[in-house]
């Protein structure tokens, strides 16, 4: 019975991704409101070279923005949460509550200052200002999330090796990092979803040749009589990458996901 | 045990993070408020030496009751009713697909997996999917004809119905209403558990909005000098549905990670006593589950105010129907110049944030300390 009630719920969950292959395969002409449902007469493999091809300069964006910003946030992330979760910097209690509130804001209350901002500094338009953006904004979470994994490193096991004569960057080094190999990976996967995903920013703050994935998926589904089949093929390549990561490591983006719940 | 010296360079390096979020975070959101309360727009906005007023409150004025501004007051009808629908069916969802994973025989991490894959996508990509799914004579309407019945009718995205409608002039004793309702309901939970001093402070509050509302103060406010209609737009049925599509496996993780951190002691002895399975999740799991649905209703709630990617995937920014204050905010400040006014909704939607999130954070890093 209840075996029976989650195959009918997982098909549920599925039709959406069932009808968008069926329809990214089928020829422009072969698309029709009434036989939406059914298979393709034969398989119409075009849909995907033509996607592709109008996509693969805004994957390479989508890429470079969402590794650069990522592993920047990351390493960022990790000294912060490292410092403050192992140091007494004066105000602590205040200051982490005001960098974790940083990620909850809604962005449309800093976009103006921001957009100015940016056409100041000439990085208006660009990656170099687009990965800047995310860096900033991602500094809360990856903050968060790393000093909650730090915590759980025994303080004794500092202060043995402060005794030892490692200073700041030899804990850091030699006891911290190694430590940090599945919370490294955790806040990476979470960063990367986060910022691949992103719209809002992407579709401000960067000139068409910079535009990432999402930004140019969203121009081809709401430009005016586009046939479904490449709105759909164009969908499934930008959710390819973060799908994928999903399917091969869910365990630790379930666990970025549950971290960002905070302590609740 | 730590020299000053490493305490220094811990220092040193924070210090880059916390004034770069200074910065991008607060100094931008000051900036905002600032701009939010002057005539920054039109011309201005091109100029480079524009010529900038201080107006006050004006702006705000303008949009909660101006009569040109008729469509942002629709925006917040409909992020309202967005909130509430999506919250509470992602609430709904997610602990009925926690509680069947639960009981499952076999295949627990198959259908944990399908059920969160959703998750993993960008709202863009599930926007566009769900758009072509709610097309008026496909996807999901000409589905029933498959078994044979007739197709489905309804306009998923636009439909032009309303219902619940009622007059924005009254909104004033609508808030004081439901402000009045959940405090009620909140000194009832006090009472109960027996908070003898909450349980004080919230029955004067409930006195005081009571007052207000005997005063007849509320209706000697003149917001509008006309009558104007709002209420819920039914084509949000379809941002929901992909909404809730993509967001109850984040419930379903949140309240199956909660489950699993129930004792079986607790289910246990409950079952000693004679409880029947319902009951042991009736009045064993469900209460523990509390503070869960809590941290949830604030995440999903921020999320649902800030809705933005979504809308545009599905409807387009243009779409009134569907239409929210972060789109709105999107068209005045990008395509109509108009900085100020985009600037003051930018500062409404963070004020909305921040009544759920600053209550939360409090909460959460004093009990962290501990």
């Amino acid at each position: 019975m209840v075996q029976v009630l989650a195959v009918l719920l997982a098909i549920a969950y599925l039709i959406p991704v069932y009808m968008t292959v069926v329809t990214s395969l089928k020829a422009p002409g072969e698309i029709n409101f009434m036989t939406a449902w059914e298979l393709p007469s034969v398989p119409n493999w075009e849909s995907y070279s033509i996607a592709f091809k109008q996509f693969a300069p805004h994957l390479k964006n989508s890429f470079i923005l969402a590794i650069a910003a990522t592993l920047i946030s990351a390493a960022m992330g990790s000294l912060n949460g490292y410092v403050l979760c192992k140091y007494p910097i004066p105000g602590a209690n205040i200051i982490m509550p005001l960098i974790v509130f940083g990620m909850f804001i809604p962005y449309q209350s800093i976009l103006v200052p921001l957009f100015q901002f940016m056409q100041k500094t000439k990085l208006y338009g660009g990656l170099p200002g687009l990965i800047l953006v995310h860096v900033v904004y991602g500094l809360p979470i990856t903050t968060l999330l790393f000093r909650s994994f730090y915590e759980e490193i025994p303080d004794e096991l500092l202060g043995a090796a402060s005794i030892d004569g490692a200073n700041f960057f030899g804990i850091f080094r030699y006891l911290i990092m190694p430590l940090s190999g599945p919370p490294f990976l955790v806040v990476c996967i979470w960063q990367f979803t986060q910022i691949w995903n992103e719209f809002l920013f992407a579709v401000t703050l960067a000139r068409p040749d910079a535009q990432p994935i999402t930004v140019a998926l969203a121009n081809l589904a709401g430009g005016q009589a586009v046939s479904w089949n490449l709105p759909m093929a164009g969908s499934i390549l930008a959710a390819l990458p973060t799908v994928l990561i999903y399917v091969l490591l869910g365990r630790y983006f379930v666990r970025g996901l549950l971290a960002g719940a905070l302590k609740g | 045990m730590q020299s000053r010296r490493d305490q220094l360079v811990a220092a040193v390096i924070i210090l880059p993070s916390i004034v770069l979020l200074g910065i991008f975070v607060y100094g931008f959101i000051a900036q905002t408020m600032r701009a939010s309360m002057t005539d920054w727009g039109q011309e201005a906005a091109m100029s480079l030496t524009p010529e900038i007023n201080h107006v006050g409150l004006t702006n705000y004025k303008e949009l909660f009751s101006g009569f040109l501004n008729m469509r942002f007051r629709q925006d917040l009808t409909n992020m309202l009713f967005f909130t509430l629908l999506f919250v509470g069916l992602s609430l709904l969802v997610g602990l009925l697909l926690a509680t069947l994973i639960d009981q499952l025989v076999w295949g627990e991490t198959f259908f944990r997996t399908v059920f969160l894959y959703p998750m993993s996508l960008s709202l863009v990509v599930t926007g566009t999917i769900w758009r072509w799914m709610l097309q008026p004579r496909g996807g999901i309407n000409v589905l029933p004809t498959l078994a044979g019945l007739p197709a489905g009718q309804f306009l998923w995205l636009s439909s032009r119905q309303q219902s619940l409608i009622f007059d924005w002039s009254h909104i004033f004793h609508y808030t004081c209403l439901a402000a009045l309702i959940i405090l009620a309901l909140m000194a009832y939970g006090h009472w109960r558990r027996g908070e003898k001093r909450r349980l004080r402070t919230k029955l004067i509050i409930c006195a005081v909005l009571v007052g207000i509302f005997a005063s007849g103060a509320l209706t000697r406010i003149r917001l509008l000098d006309f009558p104007e209609e709002h209420g819920f737009n039914k084509a949000l049925w379809g941002v929901v549905i992909a909404a809730v599509w993509q967001m109850s496996g984040y419930t379903m993780a949140l309240y199956l990670a909660g489950l699993r951190t129930i004792p079986d002691e607790l289910r246990e002895a409950a079952r000693v006593d004679g409880a029947s399975k319902f009951q042991i999740y009736r009045y064993v799991d469900l209460p523990l589950l509390k503070p869960i649905t809590a941290s949830a209703i604030v995440i999903l709630g921020h999320i649902a105010l800030k809705i933005f990617d979504l809308i545009f995937a599905m409807a387009g920014p243009d779409h009134y129907p569907t239409s929210v204050p972060a789109i709105t905010m999107f068209l005045k400040t990008f395509r109509g110049n108009e900085l100020a006014v985009g600037s003051a909704i930018g500062v409404i939607l963070l004020i909305l944030v921040s009544l759920l999130i600053i209550p939360y954070l409090v909460n959460s890093f004093r009990t962290g300390e501990q």
